[in-house]
């Protein structure tokens, strides 16, 4: 196994020094080592951030192994800084059985890129009618906690409640995509002047805020973890906020594009929370389903109090909700697009944007915390000796506009084409192994 | 001139009214024995519908072949689409074909935007979802212009579904560009919140027709679909007709000059009796007609016949 000599290279924003990597651990820290066998890695002007950690992403495999694989899925993981990604349920087949959670997680290994953990579902098919076999899964090799029926809300309450009370057995967490459905029937985007002025069936920001409502109180109800994820409204920041102070035990993820886009870049307006990021970019037009995902995307109000929220805390983390899907699915019209965006590449710039050089809120929004919630032992631990080589460097200073065609991903659709993002990953570490280096993928 | 017509929005004052004009000369056609110009001779004209739409479709059909264009009629009923064509495939297609302007009717909302990121021909919307349906707001403009005498300072009330009709998104855009006041009336189910700062700031609002109808020049009747009331728009076909439709003692509220329009199809005795759709300030059947002026107008415009 190689042994790696990082130099001068700030870790979580400190003061420069030297890492030394041997054995998948962290060897050695401080200024001036020398290790003859190793490769020297000059890192001035880097910042080392421990491996990112996404709760949420799409995969694809099995099913739709057009739009992604678990290996191009885990390559466009690492070259955005991810040691370990939680890979969401809605495959075809689901992953509500020991079998394909168990596949997933294979998969993961074999492609050796990050560690993929897979997620299980709720209910048996996401149909939200009955339990999937929660034990099962969280007994298997792939070893489950979190469960999610991402894409479908839990929405029966009875349900929900069991679902939360059953998994306190082996630690689990239920993290809910809260969308009741009676308020989103046929919703195409956020309701509010957009959806009125371009004729989209809205997406009532109370269709989100309700659920988290309900599910904090149940939560709260039989002592149990709840997770939210994709937090988009100020509302449900404020819900958050109030069921924290009470001492619920919820989290709360936020995706790098509800803390950037707005609903008005589905009319083809340029309205970011970030002018700097606006400047030189503009959608290709009106109704560029590239926009289109769920939840949609929010009111600049919203982004705002998102913005705030993640750097207080009452959102947890940042999960990119990265899902890819095929050309023909996005290049239609409007209504027949399939909901999500490309998250995995471009996450880090987001934060960066959002953030700024915070590099310790940086690393607990999307590395500590993350894994914390997962479970993920190794994983969300600053480099420093002893500890799992699992680590990425950034440099902060590097600007890059995005070029959909040269992204890792199977898919195109990212929301970012043609936009300048600051930040870039120059290596990935995952146990000691370059996984990417100069930025590219190393396998 | 504008490349496309897709929605409202895209014509300012000057263009609006320069339509309307073509339109007036166009009219006299109608009246001669042989109701044709040569004005887009050797010019394609595509009917794309991807719903039914008989009235809308024959009215373009007319429009583009009294000014002797080449009219080709797709429908989505037995054509390629109905196999499962991409819309972008479609319009690829009749790229190829050479269609100097595309017609298009379509129900997903902002669908003739996306046609027109891929033919290079000009995109007209027919009507597309619950968005916008620009020619009708056009033709109404055109009506009330040639009953009344004027589109600035009137004060025009657009009863019925507004959240679902893409003629009143038109309408709103098209008549406060053009000075007119708009008042929407409906049930608070079906009246958008927030559609002043979406389409036009000086529009206004109101859940009670009885007190609205007095102080209008022009009352347009929206079409209501009955099967709204099973999503609990609102309670009944009845209670909505008693509260919003227009029947002739509600009829005898407006003032003496004021002219009713509907865009059709109407649906009688919900949004309006037929004592209402048949009276002499009735507009419904000129509204018809001045579609196809409007439209040639439109067409011919659109594709440069001025310029020939």
């Amino acid at each position: 196994m190689t042994a790696y000599l990082i130099k001068n290279v700030s870790v979580v924003g400190a003061a420069p020094t030297d890492l030394l990597i041997r054995d998948g651990v962290v060897a050695e820290t401080g200024g001036g080592l020398t290790a003859p066998d190793a490769t020297v890695l000059d890192a001035t002007g880097l910042v080392a951030l421990p491996g990112l950690v996404d709760l949420h992403t799409h995969l694809r495999e099995p099913g739709r192994e057009d739009a992604e694989t678990v290996e191009s899925g885990s390559r466009a993981a690492a070259l955005g800084g991810y040691t370990a990604v939680c890979a969401m349920a809605n495959t075809s087949p689901v992953a509500d059985t020991a079998g394909v959670v168990e596949q997933v997680w294979r998969l993961g290994r074999e492609a050796g890129l990050v560690d993929v953990q897979p997620i299980g579902a709720v209910t048996v098919g996401l149909a939200g009618e009955r339990l999937a076999e929660l034990g099962a899964m969280a007994d298997s090799a792939a070893r489950v906690r979190i469960f999610s029926d991402d894409g479908h809300c839990v929405a029966d309450p009875m349900l929900m409640r069991r679902a939360l009370e059953y998994v306190k057995a082996f630690d689990g967490v239920i993290a809910q995509h809260a969308e009741e459905p009676r308020l989103t029937e046929g919703a195409q985007m956020h309701e509010g002047e957009v959806s009125t002025r371009l004729g989209l069936t809205g997406w009532p920001a109370v269709a989100e805020e309700a659920i988290i409502a309900r599910d904090v109180l149940l939560a709260e109800h039989v002592g149990s973890r709840l997770h939210i994820c994709h937090v988009s409204t100020a509302g449900s920041v404020a819900v958050l906020r109030h069921a924290k102070a009470r001492g619920v035990k919820v989290t709360a993820e936020v995706t790098p594009h509800h803390l950037l886009l707005t609903d008005e870049v589905v009319s083809g307006r340029s309205e970011l929370a970030s002018p700097a990021l606006a400047n030189n970019w503009s959608p290709a037009g009106p109704y560029d389903p590239v926009f289109k995902v769920n939840p949609p995307l929010r009111t600049a109000s919203d982004v705002a109090a998102l913005r705030a929220a993640l750097a207080e805390g009452v959102i947890d983390i940042i999960a990119t909700d990265h899902a890819p899907h095929a050309l023909e699915d996005k290049e239609c019209e409007w209504a027949y697009a399939r909901p999500g965006m490309l998250g995995l590449e471009t996450a880090l710039s987001i934060a960066l944007d959002v953030l700024g050089p915070q590099w310790d809120l940086i690393a607990e929004r999307m590395s500590r915390a993350p894994a914390r919630i997962a479970g993920l032992d190794g994983h969300g631990v600053d480099p420093a000796p002893g500890v799992p080589a699992n680590l990425t460097l950034v440099d902060p200073a590097a600007r890059r506009v995005v070029e959909p065609a040269e992204l890792a991903s199977r898919s195109r659709n990212t929301p970012y084409a043609r936009m300048t993002l600051p930040g870039r990953i120059v290596a990935t570490f995952l146990r000691g192994e370059l996984t990417v280096l100069d930025g590219k993928a190393v396998k | 001139m504008i490349r496309h017509l897709l929605s409202g929005a895209d014509l300012d004052a000057a263009t609006a009214t320069q339509i309307l004009d073509t339109a007036a000369e166009m009219a006299t056609v109608a009246g001669r024995e042989v109701k044709k110009l040569p004005a887009l001779r050797g010019r394609t004209v595509v009917n794309l519908f991807y719903e039914d739409s008989t009235r809308t479709r024959i009215s373009f059909e007319a429009a583009a072949k009294r000014l002797s264009a080449d009219v080709i009629n797709f429908s989505a009923k037995g054509s390629s689409v109905a196999k499962g064509e991409s819309l972008k495939d479609t319009a690829l297609t009749l790229q190829a074909m050479g269609a100097d302007a595309v017609v298009v009717r379509h129900p997903a909302s902002g669908a003739p935007h996306r046609l027109a990121n891929w033919v290079d021909g000009s995109v007209v919307n027919a009507g597309d979802g619950t968005h916008e349906h620009p020619t009708q707001a056009l033709l109404d403009a055109y009506t009330m212009r040639s009953r009344l005498g004027r589109i600035a300072g009137l004060h025009v009330a657009v009863v019925g579904d507004v959240l679902h009709s893409r003629v009143a998104r038109s309408n709103v855009l098209l008549l406060s560009t053009l000075g007119a006041k708009v008042t929407l009336v409906g049930p608070p189910t079906l009246i958008p919140v927030d559609i002043p700062q979406a389409l036009a700031p000086g529009t206004d609002v109101s859940y009670d027709l009885d007190t609205v109808l007095p102080g209008v020049d022009v009352v347009m009747m929206l079409r209501v679909q009955r099967e709204r009331m099973n999503d609990s728009y609102f309670p009944s076909a009845r209670e909505y007709a008693r509260r919003y439709g227009l029947d002739g003692p509600r009829m005898r509220r407006l003032p003496e000059h004021a002219i009713v329009m509907h865009p059709g199809p109407m649906n009688r005795g919900m949004e309006i009796t037929p004592e209402v759709a048949d009276s002499p300030r009735s507009t419904i059947v000129e509204q018809v007609a001045n579609g196809v002026s409007v439209r040639m107008a439109v067409l011919y415009l659109l594709l440069g016949g001025n310029n020939r």
